[in-house]
This record gives C-alpha cells, structure tokens and sequence, in this order.
C-alpha cells in the first residue's frame, strides 16, 4: 500500500462533557497528495473543524492517527500552519510584526535578520498588503486582516496549509475576491490545503476534492467529490459551466437530501 | 442664470471662513463668484451657508479657548464653592477646625519652605513626602515583581489556581494595619515593616488581576503561539505580557492606591519621617493647620501616583485593549 503525503487513518474523537463523552468523529480516513486542495464541508456541528484542528495538532484524536510524509502528528507545528476564520492577529502587532513572529520562530538558524525582511515582506506582497505593513490589525478591514492570516500562515512554508472557514466572516463580494487571490495564490507556491467551509461554492470553486461529512454525533466522511476543472479557474466562465454546476449540484443533494438536519 | 444668481446672492459667504471677509462681500461681488464657479459649487454652498448676511465664524483660538474653559471652569467653580462653604462655616465663633484663610497663613512657612532641614524630624513637607515616597517605591516594586509572578503563576496553571487561590481570598481581606504589629515583630524594625505593610496591602488587587488578565487570554492567541511553537519565555513576553496588559495596569493602579492609603496610617505608629507620623505629630502638638495642608499633599501626590501608573499603562498596553 503506497503512502499519501498526509494520511488520515481511523480518525476519532470523543470530547468529555458533563453529559458524558461525546463523540464527535468516529472511524474518519482521508489521504491528500501533495499540491492537492481538499475542502471539508458539512452542516455545523458535523466536526469539521475539530478534523481540521487534529490535523493542525492542536487537538489530539482519542483514537486512530494523522500521518504526514509518513511522520506522525500530535503537537501543532509550523509544517501545518493554520488560517484561522477570525484572523487571529495579535492585535498588538503591525501586520508586518505579525508576520515576522512567525518567520524568526520558523527561520531559526536559516535565515539571517536581512533575509527575514526580505520573506516578509515577500509575503506581503504575495496577499498584496505590502502597503499596510505598518497598520496594526485594528486599523485594517476584516478582507485585509484575513490576507495577513494567510500571509502569515504561507510565510512558515507550510507543508499543508490548514484553513478554518477562512472567509466565512466576510461579505459576500470581499470573499469573492480573496477567493480568486488564493486560486492566483495556490497556484504559484503549489501549497498543499486543506479548508473547512460551508460554502457550497467556495468549495467547489477552488478545490480538488471534497469531502462532504455526514452529521454528528459520529460524524464520518459521507461521499467524496472529485471537481475535475481545469485549472486556472475564472468564476464567471464557471457559473455555466456543465460540469461546475453538476458539481455544485452533487454537493448540494448531500447536503440538503442525504444529510438534511434540522436547524 | 438668473436663478443660480438669486441664490447664491441669498448666501454671499463662499470665501474662506478664516479670512472674515464674509460680511464684506456685497451682493455683485456674489454674483461674479458664482458666475466663475461651477453649478455643484453654487448649489453646495447655498445650502451649507446660514443665509444671514452678518454669518461669521468665530475663530478658531475662540473655540481652544472655549474648550479648555470648558474643561478647567467647573472643577474650579466647584473648589471655589466648597472653601467658600468652609471659610464660613469656621468662622463662626467656638469652631473646632481653622478656616482656609487662617490655614494659609499658619502654614505659611510650611508651604514657602519645603526643603528646610533641621535634623530630626523637623524637616519641610518635601522631604516628609519623598520619604513616605521612598517607602511606597521599595514596598510597591516588591508587590509589583510578587504580585506579577503569582499572578501569572494562578492565572497559567490550574493546580496552583486551586492550591493558592483559597489563600489569597481570605488573606486579602486582612486590614492593612493589621499586620503591622506581626511584621515589627518579624523584622525588629520599624522602616522594613512600614515596607512590608505597603507590599502585602498592594500585592494581592496585582495578583488577582494578573491572573484574570491571563485566564482571559483568548484562546487563538493561544493556539498561534502553539502552531508557531513559541517557547515558554517567548510565549510570555510576546503573547501573554500584551494580552494581559490591560488587566495587569489595573490592578497595578488599585494596588498604587491602596499603598498610598496603607503608608499614611502606618507611618502614624512606626515614627521617623514620613508624612504620616507628620500628621500624627501635628495631631499631638494640636497643630490643625498643619494636618489639613498634609492632607491636601497626600491627595495631590496620591492623585499623582494614579495618573503615572495610569499613563504608563495606556502607554504599554497602546493596542491590546481592543481585542
């Protein structure tokens, strides 16, 4: 049996409560290629982002394991940096300071104090917030807050990059937009993603596979979705496109069919 | 074109506000600006305009003027008013307290000469207060670095939250002075102990609200530091010193508050220089005068102490109060 990059195996998860245990996950198996972008959807509560947080390290699942590059994971690490959805800037810190908290962590003893500068402000740029590298998160609308995020996350060179519903808190037109940046993005450093969302466009729009969760309490992987469009992808040209809207349409009936809940 | 006319006729004030040329405008000379200007223009200021023709703005060193007027009369109104109120009441015959006025004139020296030094405790009211200053800075420095470290202590870890936490709540209700006489008899010494009252009256609002601040650090911030893999002195002076900051400021100025409450009274029984055992002294020589201008120093200095610590805070904490 070949090895995926990131393999997820068994995956289950039990939170304790005052009820008693609550399982939130039960039996889950993924494996993502390399340069592949993979999205998570489901209603709330399915416990796609604690799936999302037990790749991210930062929980740890009660049974069954995450492999990448064949390595175990169980603490956080910069090799899977997190978008989180509210940004999560330190609200202390300019944009660029925010970003080079990360860089010095993540550049120990490979990069000196002028080539630390130089990748952050590399990444800046590439979200295209080199302007605002003074501005702290407070002065910054939520679209420009959110590039930071990301800019912060690509800038530890992430093997996968792990985004929690990173533009769920956004209007419609602002998420658009940074949509189509992390296409243009993606596309040019090959990253490796993995995304929460509940965006039944979102999802199709910008990934590869997704993965479509069945509702808790042992939530599981209920289909996966293979969005065979050609890359780079133009939403207009999409919006009539056959095979995007069979997609969007096979996400849709699992959600709304297979997996209706009551709200 | 004759409408447009009309109109701004109505409103001749287009020129700059600052030049008051506004009432020296006459009608034609209205008329020849609107005809130069653009339709938008004319219409904008025709409603934007009071159409009186005497309109003049008042300048603007008038309205700094205003403001600071604004600011300084009513507390000053209000001073007047209370001394007012106690100048009369005292000068009625048989009054046990001084008037304002004889209080200034008693004190006088007191007030023109605060450096005076003439050994002892017969020093001027500078060195009194620098003295107690003294004490309130050693005692407070050692609440501060304590207080800060248990704070952080209770607020990081749980067992230690439970394990002290009991302590701190009952210990903190003790009064001040109350552990004064335990203190003489631990350090043998009067000054020590005029210290250790001032750190163990202080300590307790700085651990308490250090370690909120801590406990309320939100989780993200967390879990960014988790991700980046911050280490535990990273991890404290880069998250958790900034997130608490607010918290930790505000329980420094209540702990600078209650060390300037604490010192007064515990230099009343430990003696020596300080102005404390000043108003004690003056209370046995029934000298009236002298208490009430030591009292109004110790408000002004403690007024002084809030401000500083307030400023610093703000000037620390620039940015992470607003989560």
């Amino acid at each position: 049996m070949s090895q995926s990059f990131l393999e997820l195996s068994l995956v289950s998860m039990a939170f304790k409560t005052r009820q008693g245990p609550f399982q939130a996950l039960s039996g889950v198996n993924l494996r993502v290629e390399k340069g592949e972008f993979v999205s998570l959807i489901g209603h709330s509560g399915c416990g796609k982002s604690t799936l999302l947080n037990i790749i991210a390290g930062l929980y740890q699942c009660t049974s069954g394991g995450v492999l990448l590059e064949g390595r175990e994971v169980n603490e956080p690490g910069p090799d899977r940096a997190v978008v989180f959805q509210n940004h999560s800037l330190l609200p202390w810190l300019t944009a660029y300071e925010n970003i080079e908290l990360a860089v010095k962590k993540t550049s120990e003893g490979k990069r000196n104090k002028a080539q630390i500068r130089d990748w952050v402000m590399h990444n800046l740029k590439l979200v295209q917030m080199d302007h605002a590298m003074t501005k702290r998160p407070e002065e910054l609308s939520g679209g420009m807050k959110q590039r930071v995020g990301i800019a912060r996350a690509l800038a530890m060179e992430p093997k996968v990059l792990l985004m929690d519903e990173p533009f769920g808190a956004l209007d419609a037109l602002t998420r658009a937009r940074l949509q189509d940046e992390l296409l243009r993005i993606v596309a040019n450093t090959g990253s490796t993603v993995v995304m929460v969302t509940h965006d039944v466009d979102e999802a199709v729009l910008l990934s590869d596979r997704v993965v479509m969760m069945t509702n808790g309490p042992s939530a599981t992987i209920g289909e996966i979705l293979d969005v065979n469009l050609a890359r780079p992808r133009d939403r207009l040209a999409l919006a009539t496109d056959a095979r995007y809207l069979a997609a969007r349409k096979a996400v849709l009936e699992f959600l709304y069919q297979k997996q209706l809940k009551a709200a | 074109m004759t409408t447009t006319a009309t109109l701004a006729a109505a409103a001749p004030v287009p020129t700059d506000p600052s030049t008051h040329k506004a009432d020296t405008v006459t009608e034609l000379g209205a008329v020849t600006a609107a005809a130069t200007s653009t339709p938008a223009v004319r219409a904008a200021a025709a409603v934007a305009v009071p159409p009186s023709p005497t309109a003049k703005r008042r300048p603007a060193w008038l309205d700094t003027l205003n403001d600071y007027a604004g600011k300084i009369l009513p507390p000053v109104i209000t001073l007047a008013l209370l001394l007012g109120i106690w100048e009369l009441a005292s000068s009625q015959t048989g009054a046990a307290l001084p008037a304002p006025s004889k209080v200034i004139s008693d004190t006088k020296e007191l007030i023109l000469n605060p450096f005076f030094d003439n050994g002892g405790n017969d020093v001027g009211m500078a060195w009194q207060l620098l003295a107690s200053l003294k004490r309130v800075l050693y005692g407070y420095s050692i609440a501060v670095v304590v207080g800060i470290s248990l704070g952080v202590l209770v607020g990081q870890f749980a067992m230690a939250m439970r394990g002290l936490d009991p302590i701190f709540q009952v210990l903190r209700t003790v009064p001040p002075l109350a552990w004064l006489p335990i203190a003489l008899a631990g350090f043998r010494d009067g000054s020590p102990s005029a210290i250790f009252v001032i750190f163990i009256t202080s300590v307790w609002p700085i651990i308490i609200n250090t370690s909120i601040g801590i406990r309320n650090i939100p989780n993200d911030y967390r879990n960014v530091a988790r991700v980046v893999q911050l280490n535990g002195v990273e991890y404290f002076w880069k998250i958790m010193m900034p997130a608490a900051a607010p918290y930790i400021f505000s329980g420094l100025r209540i702990g600078v508050g209650l060390s300037w409450l604490a010192i007064v009274a515990a230099e009343m029984l430990i003696g020596g220089v300080g102005i404390g055992f000043f108003i004690w002294d003056a209370w046995n020589s029934s000298r009236i005068s002298d208490i009430v201008l030591a009292l109004v120093y110790v408000g002004l200095v403690g007024f002084m102490l809030d401000r500083i610590v307030s400023w610093i805070g703000r000037w620390v904490a620039r940015g992470s109060s607003v989560n």
